[in-house]
């Protein structure tokens, strides 16, 4: 029988000192609703964030001062780091929604918030169209620090020690870096998201001014808009998501950043340094282009068979639109969430649950199973189909090309494998706990696969009179689908070992 | 005699008199009951009423407006015209005009990509909108006070540092 090991004072000392780290970076960010505010003279909502920022540097400070220590951090504890991070920040971010009174419980504004911060889009929020600009941003705000990482905010600006950083890095689901230095992979990745918050902000605020709107409201939703589609988290400033603009123009804006957001950090580095062709050749951009083609034939023929869109037109621009939305993991809807259901049809819905589920590349915003896994696992079949066909004495090698030529190893296979699975029994347990609270299959399914997968599309299930429990269970996995169970299940060892150890 | 002619005539009349063209159900239906029920309600006139929200935004001689009647948004398309009775419209700072629609739904706009929406012919505003006054919440300010007093006592505390 293996004996546990009761964690350490020293384990708790490092957790606490490096979460306090955390808390402190994750309170700063509200400086920027704060400074919004006082442009635009929203004095109560900035103190809803004064507030909130306090708490914030008073527990972070805490923990910092008691927890002091020089120690890095070592894999557990990182993992670990990372996971109560994500639960300091939903508690920390949904702060300022509850005071501001348009969340009818701090329940809902933490569903929000996991919401926000894992960039899934599902929301309880009540009467956005009345929203102040401060606590509008800040919804968005959520989704840019969540995509971008909230742990690469402190590996950006507070963490020192390398190896302690890289172990934190990876406990945030991104398991590759782009340069060699973690904390620059960091800035990076930051650079990169500033520099497109910039051009999209402009594009669609341009876009907005041309739609009619004024320039102030043009650029504010511009910004918005721009930070949870790259971010793919789904938030909009209005109750009517991408609807409400009723522009063309600004759904093909928008479905190209949530592209751009759906594909790998690694890839955007080579984009910057001039190397186009990576694209084309790399196994994860292939899976999802090739993904989002097949899937859109299932879900065209779908809508065609419902008789949902009367023209061909209508079919493309409705159905391709939230495709791209549910498979770069986005969730922004030109539809009302009801005609999923009513006027979808099973084939079309089923084809929405499946892009859901598979996501955009890995080191990415997306959710989901991602199509580096679902390449390797298609090339492993391959190899395996190969074995069979061929010879006994032939050796079958399988390459695959991501970033670098390599060899496929089982070692990857196998590790694509249990993550998938992993995924899957997400889906279908939250499906079945939705169906347990007496929604049926294909609505408990979609909606479940759309938390877990930090999508945010919604067949209605979503709302604020659902069950206490069917919230719980939707935030729980969009924060384990958020950071790829790794660290999530650490963290539980951890508990366990603490309860049971010796 | 005269008497008895006269509204013997005008029975007469109105039983050869042609019924009216079915009218625009003019009961106000809900936003939830038009999306659940898109496809019953597809093509007829009706009335919708709710509050206008965020922006008008003008494309060439007509206008979007996005009414909310606290159950959901519908964008409605109409003529730039119609829109000029709209004083007030929903946002941080003010309640919108109430306002009743009556016009053409569509459950997939062939003229607005597949779009829900309605194509007003009419629009009368039965609510007035205003300017919502904000005043600084005392409590909020205290609470914060508070809290930066307790931040001042933890950030001038030791750290516990072990040797």
């Amino acid at each position: 029988m293996t004996m546990i090991l009761r964690p350490s004072l020293e384990d708790i000392r490092s957790i606490g000192y490096y979460l306090g780290k955390v808390v402190i970076g994750l309170g700063l960010t509200m400086l920027v609703p704060i400074a919004l505010g006082l442009v635009f003279k929203e004095f109560n909502p900035v103190l809803d964030f004064i507030i909130a920022i306090e708490i914030a540097l008073l527990f972070g400070t805490l923990l910092v001062k008691l927890c002091a220590t020089e120690k890095d951090l070592n894999w557990m504890q990182g993992m670990i780091v990372v996971s109560l991070s994500w639960l300091a920040a939903m508690l920390l971010g949904a702060i300022p929604f509850y005071l501001s009174g348009h969340w009818k419980s701090f329940l809902d504004a933490c569903f929000d918030a996991i919401s926000g911060f894992a960039t899934t889009g599902l929301t309880l929020a009540q009467d956005i169209d009345h929203f102040s600009y401060t606590h509008n941003f800040w919804r968005h705000l959520t989704m840019f620090i969540g995509g971008q990482g909230i742990v690469i905010i402190a590996l950006s600006f507070f963490v020192k020690g390398l190896s302690g950083a890289f172990k934190m890095y990876v406990g945030e689901a991104r398991d590759e870096k782009v340069l060699p230095n973690v904390i620059h992979t960091a800035r990076f990745i930051w650079t990169v998201g500033i520099v497109y918050l910039s051009l999209g902000t402009l594009s669609l605020g341009a876009v907005g001014i041309l739609g009619g709107m004024r320039p102030v409201e043009a650029f504010f939703h511009g910004a918005c808009i721009f930070m949870t589609a790259f971010d793919t988290g789904g938030f909009a400033p209005q109750s009517q998501s991408i609807l409400y603009y009723h522009s063309l123009a600004f759904e093909v804006v928008t479905i190209s950043i949530m592209l751009l957001g759906a594909i790998n950090f690694k890839l955007h580095y080579h984009l910057w340094t001039g190397n186009r062709k990576e694209i084309f050749k790399n196994l994860e951009t292939v899976a999802l282009f090739i993904s989002i083609a097949a899937i859109f034939f299932i879900v065209a023929v779908g809508l065609d068979r419902s008789g949902a869109y009367p023209r061909v037109v209508m079919l493309f621009r409705k159905g391709f639109y939230q495709l791209v939305s549910g498979h770069s993991g986005t969730g922004f809807m030109t539809i009302y969430a009801r005609q999923f259901i009513n006027e979808w049809g099973n084939l079309a819905l089923v084809g929405m649950i499946s892009a859901m589920a598979l996501g955009g590349a890995t080191c990415s915003t997306t959710g989901g199973i991602k199509m580096l896994r679902l390449g390797l696992i298609i090339k492993a079949l391959k190899q395996d189909l190969k074995r069979i066909i061929l010879p006994e004495k032939a050796v079958v090698v399988e390459r695959y090309h991501h970033i670098k030529e390599a060899f496929l190893e089982d070692k990857q296979v196998r590790s694509a494998f249990l993550i998938t699975l992993a995924y899957l029994v997400l889906y279908f347990a939250g499906a079945l706990i939705g169906m347990f609270f007496g929604y049926p299959f294909l609505d408990s399914l979609f909606e479940s696969t759309s938390a877990a997968a930090n999508v945010g599309l919604s067949c209605g299930i979503t709302s604020v009179n659902m069950p206490a429990a069917l919230k719980v269970t939707y935030m729980m996995q969009m924060w384990a689908g958020r950071l790829e169970f790794m660290s999530v299940f650490t963290l539980f060892g951890f508990l366990i070992a603490a309860v049971k150890g010796k | 005699m005269r008497a008895f002619l006269q509204i013997t005539l005008l029975i007469l009349a109105f039983l050869v008199m042609p019924s009216p063209a079915p009218a625009a159900n003019t009961a106000a239906v809900s936003s939830a009951e038009l999306i659940n029920n898109a496809r019953q309600y597809d093509g007829k006139t009706i009335t919708y009423e709710g509050e206008v929200i965020g922006e008008i935004m003008p494309r060439g001689d007509h206008v979007w407006v996005n009414v909310n009647d606290g159950l959901g948004a519908i964008g409605v398309w109409m003529e730039r015209d119609m829109a000029g009775d709209i004083v007030y419209t929903g946002n941080y700072r003010s309640k919108g005009d109430w306002v009743a629609v009556t016009g053409v739904f569509n459950r997939a706009c062939p003229e607005h990509g597949g779009d829900l929406d309605i194509h007003a012919s009419g629009l009368r505003r039965i609510g007035a909108g205003r300017a919502i006054k904000q005043r600084l919440n005392i409590t909020k300010r205290n609470l914060a006070l508070v809290l930066l007093g307790l931040l001042c006592l933890v950030l001038i505390l030791r750290p516990s540092r072990r040797s």
